[in-house]
């Protein structure tokens, strides 16, 4: 047997070890090679782009929490300058996650502009759209809570007025801002709680959310472009390999 | 009809086709089955997650002690000028924990309204902005303290003469003693410059402002006169 082949039948045994373990292929089957309206176009990838600067933002921020050091005393600061000036390619992956960052939020807008004026929004989609509003918010809570990780002067000063912001609702705002800072005025635990927020809680919270997400765009599929006509049902549908 | 009822209501979930039935079992027995398993699994996820919660919440309810700090001697202030002066109010953070207070001498002539005793026989304006928290500064040739950030103006009294900030600057506590000028924690003044609990920034004090944003639990008290720290040691004495 040629080696190739040798090594094309090892690979198949081995996934055809796990799917008879795990049936796990017809799930993905019914996720990637699912029926799509005619006349769908490049504003449909726009949710996909999201999906993948969250991915990136997911593991470009793994390998930074592996340098980041939460210190107010200076050692955040400290930690960030040794990332950009000593790691090699730190400068690359901090920029690949700071502007991921933004690239991310304009995404997400496009995305819902794309859902909001094509109508996509509505029976049976209407808890995706809610899951997606969730998911504009986290994204929202994820930018705050990052932009002090730096801790620099604008990071800080920014910090201190979002905070701030937050503390303007009636009677439950001071109570908001106590709990972002951890207490009364800027403590060495806003740090430590906003890099836990950013890092832990909030990520978690979005994966679920993204998989729920993706689940009901699978399940429900994908509306047409508001200019197909359902006239002729049968002739509207094709089989494409996405 | 009738028999399909009385089959319904049998009490044996044999009767019932409910799944995994097994012989003399009731819908009670059943019922007291499940709801004992799911409270048994609340009870075990509460476990861990209300003290989770109260641990992230705790820092809401907690006073923070303060202690009062020399910030210098009587001489060192005039009713006419401000004085910059650094104070710690988080210890161990470096300057992420230091707060600037422009402060002078109490001047009978102006500074009549408002909370008059010890406690303000030196006004210690805060230099963080009412408006959103930003750090004002004094200017000297306007008698005004300024904002950066949003354009908040303030007077020689710390009132608002302009700009978006809702209420004067914030105030510390100053004692006088053994020659020597102490200033304490902060407090927040209403646009009569009455002494209110400290609030953060962007919350108004007047009209229902002081209901709308209530005291908090966690901001420090003024603490007690007695015990005051030392002055510090003169080298070479």
């Amino acid at each position: 047997m040629h080696p190739v082949d040798a090594a094309v039948e090892g690979g198949l045994t081995v996934v055809d070890w796990i799917d008879e373990r795990t049936q796990l292929s017809p799930g993905l089957r019914w996720m990637l090679f699912r029926k799509v309206p005619k006349g769908i176009n490049w504003a449909y990838t726009l949710g996909s782009a999201t999906l993948f600067v969250f991915l990136n933002q997911a593991v470009t921020g793994v390998f930074l929490a592996m340098y980041y050091r939460p210190d107010v005393n200076g050692g955040a600061y400290e930690s960030i300058r040794n990332i950009n000036d000593n790691v090699f390619l730190g400068q690359f992956v901090h920029g690949m996650h700071k502007w991921g960052a933004s690239v991310m939020v304009v995404l997400i807008f496009l995305h819902m502009g794309r859902v909001f004026f094509f109508g996509a929004y509505k029976y049976p989609r209407e808890l995706t759209w809610i899951i997606g509003v969730v998911l504009l918010i986290l994204t929202m809570a994820m930018g705050f809570t990052g932009y002090l990780l730096p801790f620099d002067q604008r990071s800080y000063w920014a910090s201190i007025v979002g905070i701030n912001i937050n503390g303007t609702g009636p009677f439950i705002g001071p109570y908001l801002s106590d709990f972002l800072r951890g207490g009364p005025e800027f403590g060495a635990t806003t740090l430590s709680r906003f890099y836990a927020i950013h890092m832990m809680l909030i990520p978690g919270i979005m994966a679920a959310l993204i998989g729920f997400h993706l689940y009901l765009v699978t399940k429900l599929g994908i509306s047409a472009p508001p200019w197909i006509r359902a006239t002729q049902p049968a002739a509207l549908t094709e089989t494409v390999e996405v | 009809m009738p028999a399909d009822r009385h089959k319904k209501s049998s009490k044996y979930t044999i009767d019932r086709g409910m799944p995994g039935a097994f012989e003399g079992e009731t819908v009670t027995r059943r019922a007291f089955m499940n709801v004992t398993a799911q409270t048994a699994g609340g009870l075990a996820a509460a476990a861990f997650t209300l003290p989770a919660l109260a641990f992230a919440l705790g820092p809401i309810f907690k006073r923070v002690p303060f202690e009062w700090q020399i910030i210098g001697t009587p001489a060192d202030f005039t009713e006419t000028q401000y004085d910059a002066k650094v104070l710690t109010i988080v210890d161990g953070i470096g300057e992420a924990g230091k707060a600037l207070a422009y402060v002078r001498k109490r001047n009978p002539a102006i500074d009549n309204i408002g909370t008059q005793d010890k406690f303000n026989q030196y006004i210690a304006l805060s230099s963080r902005c009412a408006h959103l928290g930003c750090s004002v500064r004094y200017v000297e040739a306007a008698e005004r303290f300024v904002c950066p950030c949003h354009g908040g103006v303030y007077n020689f009294r710390g009132q608002v003469a302009g700009g978006p900030p809702v209420r004067p600057l914030d105030r510390f506590y100053t004692f006088e003693h053994d020659g020597y000028v102490y200033i304490g924690p902060r407090y927040s003044v209403n646009s009569e410059l009455q002494r209110f609990s400290p609030r953060d920034p962007a919350e108004p004090l007047d009209g229902i402002g002081q209901y709308l944003y209530p005291s908090r639990f966690d901001t420090s008290v003024r603490p007690p006169t007695n015990n005051l720290p030392l002055p510090p040691t003169i080298p070479g004495s």
